[in-house]
C-alpha cells in the first residue's frame, strides 16, 4: 500500500475550560489516500471540526493545546514544524473551506484582494499575474461574469456565491488536499447540490484529496470513499461509505442511519431518534460515552471503556458489542436483499443528525 | 457620497444658527449683565451703557442685529477685552489650543491604538493587564489632578521641563499640557481599541486569513486593523472637536492663551459676543469632524452606502 497523504495518530486536542479540561478530540486516528475524499461524521461538539483545525494547526492556544499525537502529511509530522514551515503548508498545500460563507470571507477587503493575496503569498505572483489568476479561478467554480465582479466586496454576492468564492480561494495554490468544514450546512437546500456538484467537479479535475466534515449523512453518501463517525471525541466506526450505510457495526452508527427521513417507505411512521443528548466532554463516564443513549447497553458498557474490534480489514469499531451488531447487520442486508427492498437508506438520502440533538 | 457630503454641509448653516440663538437666548435668560458689578451704577451711565450697546431696543431687534453680523462673519467687539474683536481673539488663540489639541490627538491615537491592539493580541498577559490598568487610572484621573502632580514630578522636583506658560512650537513647554490634555483619551482609545480588536480576532474571517497562511503581521495590519479601530474612528472625531476647540483647565493650570481659557473668562463675564464666536466656532468644529466621521466610516466599511 502506498503511503497515505494524510495520516493522524493518536491525536488528542484537550482544551482548558473553568469545568476542567475538555477532550475534545481524544485519541483519534485514521488515513486519507491520495485522490481519496474521507468523510467525517458526528454532531456538533464531537470534536470533527477540531480534528481539522489540529490538521492546520489552527487550534487557539491558549485554551486549546494538541496533547499527543502525530500527524503526517506526506510522512512529515505537521506538530514538529516551526509555525513559519506550517504557515507554508497552509492555504498552499492543505487548505480549508469554512462552514458559514456568510462570515468567512472578510468584509472590508474586495474580492479580487483577498483571491490574490494567496497567490502573491505562496507562488510569488506578481499583482497582474495573481488577478489574472483570480479572475480565472472565479470563472472555474461558476461565477458569472467574473473579470467584472472580481472587485466587488463580499456583501454584493449571495451565499452560494461566497461559498464559491471560498472554494475558488481555497483551491488557488492546487493544495494537495482540501479540508471542507460543513461548506453547505448554511446554505440553502438548492444550493448546497450545487456546491457539493461543484467540490465533487473540481476534486475530479485537479486530483486533490478531500476531507468532508458535516453532520448530514446525505451529504457524504454521494461523495466519499471513506467514512469516519465521531462521538464525544473519539472515533466510533470507520468503514468504506458503502460497507457503513449497509453493514454498520455501531449501535450509533445506526442510530444515526435509522433517523434517516426514507419517504418512499415509511410513509406515516414517525421518525427514529437517538434518545437522550449528546454527552458534556468535559465530564464522560468511565465506560462508553454513549452507553447511556444505547439500546444495547449492558453493565459492561458503563464500566468499562469499549475496544475498537477490526471487523474486515478497512472496517473499525468502537464497542463492546461490535461483532454482534455487525452480524445483525449483516442478516438485515441478506433479508432486505432476499426481499427485493433496497437498502433502508439510498446514497444521497438526506439526513440531518442535528435533528436529534435538539 | 459627494452629493452626501454637500447636503450635510448645507445642513450645517441653519444647526448652528440655531445653536447660536438657543446660546444667545440663554445669555439673554440669565440674570445679571456684563456691566453689573458689586456696586449698582448710577442711572445715567448705566442708561449711556445700554443706549451704547443698543439693549434699549427690543429684543428682536437686538437678536437680528446679532444674526446678520454673524451671517456676515463678523462676531463684533468683545464687551470686556475692549477694542479687540472677537475675530481677532480668535486668531490669537486659536492657534495655542488648535496645537495642544491636535499634538494632544496624535499622541492619543499613536499611544492608544499600539497599546489597545498589543494589549487585545496578548489577551490577560502581564502587558494586557497593566496596560489596562493604567488606561482605567487615566480615564478616571481629572486632568486637574494629573496636571500638578506632573507639574510637581518634572518640573519641581527634576527640573526637567519647564511647568508653564507658552513657548512657541516646538518648545519643551508644550509636553506636560499635551501630556495632561491627551491622557483622558489615550486610555479611552487603548480601551476602544482592545475591545474592537478582541472582536474581530475572534470572527470568522480571521481565522480564514490564518488558514490562508498569512503571517500574524500581515494577519493583524491587513485583516484585523480595519474592523477593530472602526469603534475608535467614531469616538475620534467629536474628541478631536473638543480636543482643538480649547480645553479650560489644562489651559489655566499652565497658564497658555488659549482659547477655553477665553470662553471661560466670556462666560464668567457675560461677554456675549465673545461667547457667541467661541460656541460658533465649537459647534461648527464638531459638526464638521462628525461629518468627517462619517465619511470615514464609509470609506472603511464598504457596505454602508450613502
Amino acid at each position: 500500500m502506498n503511503e497515505a497523504l494524510l495520516s493522524v495518530r493518536n491525536l488528542r486536542t484537550y482544551f482548558d475550560s473553568e469545568d476542567g479540561v475538555v477532550k475534545a478530540v481524544d485519541d483519534v486516528s485514521f488515513d486519507l489516500q491520495r485522490g481519496e475524499t474521507l468523510g467525517i461524521v458526528g454532531e456538533s461538539g464531537s470534536g470533527k471540526s477540531v480534528t481539522n483545525l489540529s490538521v492546520m494547526r489552527l487550534i487557539p492556544e491558549p485554551p486549546g493545546r494538541i496533547v499527543s499525537g502525530e500527524i503526517l502529511f506526506n510522512g512529515q509530522d505537521l506538530l514538529t514544524l516551526t509555525a513559519d514551515d506550517m504557515r507554508r503548508i497552509r492555504g498552499k498545500r492543505i487548505a480549508m473551506i469554512f462552514q458559514d460563507p456568510m462570515t468567512s470571507l472578510n468584509p472590508f477587503m474586495r474580492i479580487s484582494r483577498q483571491l490574490m493575496e494567496i497567490t502573491e503569498l505562496h507562488l510569488g505572483y506578481s499583482r497582474a499575474r495573481a488577478r489574472a489568476h483570480a479572475i480565472e479561478m472565479l470563472q472555474r467554480v461558476g461565477i458569472p461574469d467574473a473579470a467584472a465582479r472580481v472587485d466587488s466586496y463580499p456583501h454584493e454576492f449571495s451565499g452560494g456565491m461566497r461559498q464559491r468564492v471560498m472554494i475558488a480561494m481555497a483551491l488557488s495554490c492546487e493544495p494537495e488536499l482540501l479540508i471542507a468544514d460543513e461548506p453547505t450546512t448554511a446554505l440553502d437546500v438548492t444550493i448546497q447540490a450545487q456546491i457539493l456538484e461543484l467540490i465533487k467537479r473540481l476534486k475530479e479535475e485537479t486530483g486533490t484529496s478531500v476531507i468532508l466534515i458535516t453532520h448530514d449523512l446525505g451529504v457524504v453518501a454521494g461523495l466519499t470513499d471513506h467514512i469516519i463517525v465521531m462521538y464525544a471525541g473519539k472515533v466510533f466506526e470507520r468503514a468504506p461509505t458503502r460497507k457503513l450505510f449497509t453493514t454498520p457495526a455501531n449501535p450509533y452508527t445506526k442510530g444515526l442511519l435509522r433517523s434517516v427521513p426514507d419517504p418512499a417507505h415509511e410513509h406515516g411512521r414517525e421518525l427514529y431518534q437517538i434518545p437522550g443528548l449528546p454527552p458534556d466532554v468535559a465530564r464522560l463516564p468511565p465506560g462508553c460515552p454513549f452507553a447511556p443513549r444505547c439500546a444495547r447497553a449492558e453493565e459492561l458498557c458503563r464500566r468499562e471503556f469499549p475496544p475498537l474490534v477490526q471487523l474486515a480489514p478497512d472496517h473499525y469499531s468502537l464497542c463492546h458489542f461490535a461483532e454482534a451488531v455487525y452480524a445483525e447487520s449483516l442478516r438485515e442486508r441478506d433479508a432486505r436483499n432476499q426481499s427485493g427492498i433496497g437498502p433502508a437508506v439510498k446514497q444521497g438520502a438526506e439526513m440531518d443528525l442535528s435533528n436529534e440533538s435538539r | 457620497m459627494l452629493r452626501f457630503i454637500i447636503r450635510r454641509l448645507i445642513i450645517t448653516v441653519p444647526m448652528v444658527l440655531v445653536v447660536i440663538s438657543l446660546t444667545w437666548g440663554l445669555i439673554r435668560l440669565a440674570p445679571g449683565n456684563f456691566y453689573s458689578g458689586e456696586k449698582a451704577l448710577p442711572p445715567a451711565i448705566e442708561k449711556n451703557i445700554r443706549e451704547k450697546y443698543g439693549l434699549d431696543r427690543p429684543w428682536y431687534q437686538q437678536y437680528w442685529r446679532m444674526l446678520s453680523n454673524v451671517l456676515r462673519g463678523d462676531f463684533g467687539i468683545s464687551l470686556r477685552y475692549q477694542g479687540q474683536s472677537v475675530n481677532q481673539i480668535l486668531a490669537q488663540t486659536l492657534p495655542v489650543s488648535a496645537t495642544l489639541g491636535l499634538l494632544a490627538y496624535l499622541l492619543a491615537l499613536v499611544v492608544g491604538i499600539t497599546t489597545g491592539t498589543l494589549a487585545a493580541l496578548k489577551q490577560n498577559s502581564r502587558l494586557d493587564y497593566i496596560s489596562m490598568a493604567l488606561a482605567m487610572l487615566g480615564i478616571s484621573m481629572p486632568n486637574f489632578v494629573l496636571g500638578p502632580i506632573l507639574v510637581l514630578v518634572f518640573s519641581l522636583t527634576l527640573y526637567w521641563l519647564p511647568p508653564a506658560r507658552w513657548g512657541g512650537v516646538p518648545s519643551w513647554n508644550l509636553v506636560l499640557p499635551v501630556l495632561t490634555l491627551s491622557a483622558v483619551y489615550m486610555a479611552y482609545i487603548a480601551r476602544l481599541t482592545r475591545a474592537g480588536m478582541l472582536e474581530v480576532l475572534r470572527s470568522d474571517y480571521i481565522r480564514t486569513a490564518r488558514a490562508k497562511g498569512l503571517s500574524e503581521r500581515q494577519v493583524i495590519i491587513r485583516h484585523a486593523m480595519r474592523g477593530g479601530l472602526l469603534p475608535v474612528v467614531s469616538f475620534t472625531g467629536p474628541a478631536l472637536a473638543f480636543l482643538v476647540s480649547g480645553t479650560v483647565v489644562v489651559e489655566r493650570i499652565f497658564a497658555l492663551p488659549g482659547l477655553g481659557n477665553y470662553f471661560i473668562n466670556a462666560s464668567l463675564n457675560r461677554d456675549e459676543p465673545l461667547i457667541i464666536g467661541v460656541v460658533a466656532f465649537t459647534s461648527i468644529m464638531i459638526m464638521l469632524l462628525n461629518l468627517a466621521v462619517d465619511v470615514a466610516y464609509g470609506l472603511i466599511d464598504p457596505r454602508i452606502r450613502y
